[in-house]
């Protein structure tokens, strides 16, 4: 059975639809990523399947004891609200201080154990959000743009941390982008949500599809030639033996 | 006002409380048990307004428990339970929250204002539902202050972490199985409990008071939330110390009596957290 599956999903903020006709499965060491255009649905997309947002028509399920592992696309956290970096990680779910600083070591961030998360930079605090998320030991990995705040080389390295984490742990990752060039590059499957499920396959199947063309169009031609070109040339030899450069 | 009752019908074990001091003294300092960890998540969810609309609404409270002969504290924490879901319901409605809460606080306080001059034959002092009245503190009322306190102490302990988590972002306590609905509800009857248990302490008009100043003085001083939570109790628990002392010696009304020191608290930690941080700078 899969992990998460949506049936006949359909969501509505008042009488605004935002997204319809959505079914979804995810399965056990699966990379798939979201693509969708701004306000097309897709971080809701990703919130139903946590549960924060109750379907208005069709169902969520979720295989149970399901863990999983949430890294949001922003978190604000209130001037008010005092909280160190092992505070942060152990919430709820307590974990030891040499959990802790093993998985702070993984994400890149082993000295940070002890500052207050409103001192972080960008970058450090989306890999402690990726740490927190890591300490349940997560079936799946649930990520909303979880490289807004990072430089080119700092996505790169974001999402090979993913992948070794894949192939570590064998939990399923389920992200929501825009980052297409870098995520297309280590996904299974891609979905293209624009309202509803436009298209859907292996990355290179959803990069040729009209469907996609129309949403993306061809502005951001040179980056996704090359990524294209890397991808195809992966795709055509040896799909999950080639290292990433 | 208070007398000292039966003496001879004590137990030796309880004869301390017929000292209305001490009583006045154990009373508040059980208040400020429940509101320092509470006003901790009050300053965190930013929820000020929200605690003063509910206990403006104690006033309303009063009111009724006077009009319809039941308890003043069941009265109170009722009409304060209400106050806190009727906020809770438009807040979830997209209504302006600011406003809502100012049309709301003010509205049932002057309804409850209105509504005790109604009241045929009945002397109420109005000052002790509006300012306090701690040395006023009978047996019965500590008993029950006592156990609201403890009530709300355990629920915020109890759910300590799941709420925290759901301060910090409903996503993440949804995404760890935590249900955000339900740690609001839990805060909201924390919020009309402790309502009921501290009007007779500081009363309506700032209980609000006792539940931010404390907090936001601990802020200045604690490292995480578990901290402030014990300092915000330090605090309002020398806050009731000094102000009982205030309202025995000079004859000051208790609540502002025990918000003034709060206050003074505050400023000394904000000043001192100010001149700390410049020296390390420097």
């Amino acid at each position: 059975m899969s992990l998460i599956a949506a049936r006949g999903l359909e969501l509505r903020y008042g009488a605004r639809r935002v997204l319809h006709d959505i079914d979804f499965d995810i399965e056990r060491g699966e990379i798939v990523t979201v693509v969708g255009p701004n306000g097309s649905g897709k971080t809701s997309f990703l919130r139903a399947l946590l549960g924060v947002i109750k379907p208005s028509r069709g169902r969520v399920l979720r295989a149970a004891g399901l863990k999983v592992g949430y890294v949001p696309q922003r978190l604000h956290i209130d001037p008010g609200l005092p909280l160190p970096v092992s505070r942060f990680l152990s919430l709820p779910v307590p974990a030891s201080k040499s959990a802790m600083a093993e998985v702070l070591e993984q994400v890149g961030v082993g000295d940070v154990l002890k500052q207050n998360m409103t001192t972080l930079s960008g970058g450090q605090f989306q890999r402690v959000l990726l740490a927190r998320a890591l300490l349940v030991r997560p079936d799946i990995l649930m990520l909303d743009e979880p490289t807004s705040g990072l430089d080119q080389p700092g996505v790169a390295s974001f999402y090979r941390l993913i992948e070794d984490v894949r192939r570590e742990t064998g939990c399923a990752v389920l992200s929501v982008s825009h980052d297409l060039h870098v995520v297309m590059s280590a996904s299974d499957r891609v979905i293209c949500i624009n309202g509803h499920i436009c298209c859907e396959g292996a990355p290179h199947v959803v990069r040729a599809a009209p469907e996609y063309r129309a949403l993306f169009g061809f502005g951001t031609g040179g980056a996704l030639a090359l990524y294209q070109h890397d991808h195809d040339h992966e795709h055509d030899h040896d799909h999950d033996g080639a290292p990433h450069a | 006002m208070t007398t000292i009752t039966s003496m001879t019908t004590t137990t030796t074990g309880h004869r301390m409380l017929d000292d209305f001091l001490t009583r006045a003294l154990l009373a508040g300092l059980a208040v400020a048990l429940a509101t320092g960890p509470l006003g901790c998540f009050v300053v965190w969810r930013r929820m000020a307004y929200f605690g003063d609309a509910t206990a403006h609404a104690a006033i309303l409270g009063v009111a009724l428990a006077l009009g319809f002969q039941i308890s003043i504290f069941l009265g109170t924490m009722l009409v304060a339970l209400v106050m806190a879901m009727v906020v809770s319901v438009l807040a979830g409605r997209g209504w302006a929250m600011d406003t809502t809460l100012g049309v709301l606080a003010h509205s049932a306080l002057a309804f409850g204002l209105v509504a005790v001059s109604f009241l045929p034959a009945v002397r109420v002092d109005l000052t002790a539902y509006l300012f306090g009245d701690i040395l006023a503190v009978s047996r019965f009322d500590l008993a029950v202050i006592a156990a609201g306190s403890a009530l709300v102490l355990g629920l915020i302990f109890w759910r300590w972490s799941g709420l925290l988590t759901a301060t910090l972002s409903e996503d993440l306590a949804h995404a760890s199985g935590i249900d955000p609905g339900r740690e609001r509800m839990v805060l909201t009857l924390a919020l009309a409990v402790v309502v009921a248990v501290a009007l007779k302490i500081v009363g309506a008009l700032l209980i609000a008071a006792l539940l931010i100043i404390p907090a936001a003085a601990a802020r200045n001083l604690a490292r995480s939330p578990e901290q402030m939570a014990l300092v915000a109790i330090v605090i309002g628990g020398v806050s009731v110390w000094g102000g009982l002392q205030l309202s025995l010696f000079q004859d000051t009304p208790s609540g502002p009596s025990i918000v003034v020191f709060a206050a003074l608290i505050f400023a000394a930690s904000t000043v001192g957290a100010a001149l700390v941080q410049r020296l390390r700078t420097n």
